[in-house]
């Protein structure tokens, strides 16, 4: 199967992309952003894929080389940007459901 | 038919990867559901990756030949980078998370790069690939090595920024040429001239220039606007991902990468905002060199006061307003100030947490140290829903923070941080300022909140200084029964 991604739809998928990331990061609250910004450096950590493309069709040593450099630097990108994103988001808790006794009061 | 099975299987798994990530990351936006957001996303990447394998199936007949040792070589990588980055990433202090996520990010980008190379030595012949494979080559490599020097100054290991006469004019020479020689390349495969040294050698200066760039780049950038770089190359390296996604003809990359890129662009901007200067001012300009006349306006004095003392005003005040900075994570108090924050609650004082966008060494790390210590999320505000409530508090107490509560940035226009939002400390009835010394902030500006008239200075360690308060709140309860 030949799916190709020619010029202009290239662009649409770039375009739409870029829009939906800016809309779904626009909507997280300030108190997120570090979790957020190592998320989204764990999500370009799917780069690994393409070093394992390349690497597969690698012919001479250099290409070889180079790529098990990209895959082991993509796989760094995405295993280190998982655990450090869920260990931090973990942590996150709420006095309301874990002490329902405190009484905290919250100016509107 | 039989045949098309595998790679149907690649793109519907990069579909549902993509599908995944997007999921994830809207899930991210509330800390209810932030943790499972992360899990979505890291079943997208699980399966995206198992699935690449497939791609062995349908190798070039030259990589036929290599395929065992090649798919040896890529599990061999996967177990390598992968481990030391999950080992590294379990470990690491949460203190340390802004130069853990340079470095990973310096990794994709290098990553992005090194498939840009690999694209380029096989050779690219159609005009709209090759073009977008060289930007993913100069992006990520400006990626990589810009996070090797911002991971190196978050660490400490490079103390002052380098700033030199004409610095901008090397920069900007140093990418000139780095364009061109990209530029060169692209001439030369289109018109199937000869370049004048081996395509090889060519190829390998564009990268040699663009990773000297991304370090030329970031050495004059202070320490203080790290968070913004990490972010601009976090953005960066999206980028990269995604153009060398359209490369290798993979729409998981692209829409990965491009998701990331708009994602950093936006915080990035956020950041800016918060600081109150353009991103181009944070990236080419010297901040923060020397501030000039600003110690002679000061009026007042510096009023230190005793740990005990400002902690036993804390116990009978009704509502206290906590400004946490990095200095109380460098002195690990964050676990103490909950417990004495538990103390003045049971004495029916309110407590809340304000933070400033920036406070911390990347936006948003003093919630997650303070959610590391214990304190739940609601106990938080941010600049915009504090600010209004100093004016009635009775006690701000500022701990490790400096620049943000700066009243310069609302009143004198000649100070470098003038026109940043700041929290209003300074309109508390009482102040309290946990330091270590009289030294100066990062951004290395004389602070006139601390010699204001409802102003103490509390010397001391932050962790110290916690423990004698909580010691002094404790003794009064004892006494009061």
């Amino acid at each position: 199967m030949d799916i190709s991604i020619a010029g202009l739809a290239a662009l649409y998928i770039f375009l739409l992309a870029g829009f939906a990331g800016w809309v779904i990061i626009g909507h997280v609250p300030a108190i997120l952003h570090t979790p957020l910004m190592s998320g989204s450096n764990f999500v370009h950590g799917i780069v690994v894929v393409g070093g394992i493309f390349a690497l597969l069709n690698a012919s001479t040593l250099s290409e070889q080389m180079i790529g098990f450099l990209a895959v082991a630097l993509g796989a760094a990108n995405a295993a280190g940007g998982y655990v450090v994103t869920a260990r931090m988001l973990a942590m996150f808790q709420t006095s309301h459901p874990a002490k329902p006794a405190r009484k905290h009061k919250r100016k509107g | 038919m039989l045949a098309l099975l595998p790679s149907m299987a690649i793109v519907v798994a990069d579909l549902a990867a993509a599908f995944l990530f997007l999921f994830g990351l809207k899930r991210m936006s509330s800390p209810v559901t932030a943790p499972s957001g992360i899990a979505y996303a890291g079943i997208g990447m699980v399966v995206a990756v198992l699935a690449s394998f497939l791609y062995a199936l349908s190798v070039g007949p030259e990589a036929q030949a290599h395929l065992w040792v090649n798919i040896g070589l890529a599990l061999l990588a996967l177990a390598i980078g992968g481990g030391l980055a999950w080992r590294s990433g379990s470990k690491a202090a949460l203190t340390a998370m802004p130069q853990m996520v340079a470095l990973l990010n310096g990794a994709g980008g290098g990553a992005a790069a090194a498939i840009a190379a690999i694209v380029l030595l096989g050779g690219v012949s159609a005009p709209a690939a090759l073009v977008v494979t060289l930007a993913g080559a100069l992006i990520g490599s400006i990626s990589l090595s810009g996070s090797l020097i911002a991971w190196g100054k978050l660490d400490g290991l490079l103390k002052q920024p380098l700033r030199f006469k004409g610095q901008q004019i090397v920069n900007g020479a140093a990418f000139l040429v780095t364009l061109i020689t990209g530029g060169y390349i692209g001439f030369c495969v289109l018109s199937g001239t000869e370049p004048l040294l081996a395509m090889p050698t060519v190829i390998a200066i564009f990268f040699a220039l663009s990773l000297l760039f991304g370090v030329l780049m970031t050495l004059p950038i202070g320490g203080a606007d790290m968070p913004v770089v990490i972010s601009v190359y976090n953005a960066f390296t999206g980028l990269a991902v995604g153009l060398e996604g359209y490369s290798l003809q993979n729409p998981a990359l692209m829409i990965a990468g491009m998701v990331v890129g708009a994602a950093g662009l936006m915080l990035t901007l956020l950041m800016a905002r918060a600081m109150n200067r353009s991103v181009s001012n944070i990236l080419f300009t010297n901040f923060g060199v020397a501030p000039k006349h600003k110690h002679s306006k000061i009026e007042g004095e510096l009023k230190p006061v005793g740990a005990g003392d400002a902690g036993i005003f804390m116990r009978y005040a009704k509502e206290v307003i906590i400004v946490p900075g990095y200095g109380l994570a460098a002195a690990q108090g964050q676990q103490k100030l909950y417990e004495l924050v538990k103390l003045l609650q049971a004495a029916e004082v309110t407590v809340k947490f304000a933070i400033h966008p920036v406070a911390g060494r990347m936006p948003g790390q003093m919630d997650v140290l303070l959610a590391e210590a214990g304190v739940p999320y609601d106990l938080i505000f941010q600049l915009e829903d504090i600010n209004p409530e100093f004016e009635t508090a009775d006690v701000a107490l500022v701990i490790g923070a400096n620049d943000v509560v700066n009243p310069a940035a609302r009143s004198d226009k000649s100070s470098p941080i003038w026109g940043m939002p700041i929290l209003n400390a300074d309109m508390a009835k009482q102040v309290y300022v946990i330091k270590r010394g009289e030294g100066k902030g990062y951004a290395g500006i004389v602070n006139e909140l601390f010699y204001k008239d409802n102003c103490n200075m509390v010397y001391g360690d932050a962790a110290a200084v916690l423990t004698q308060m909580i010691e002094a709140v404790r003794g009064l309860g004892k006494a009061a029964a």
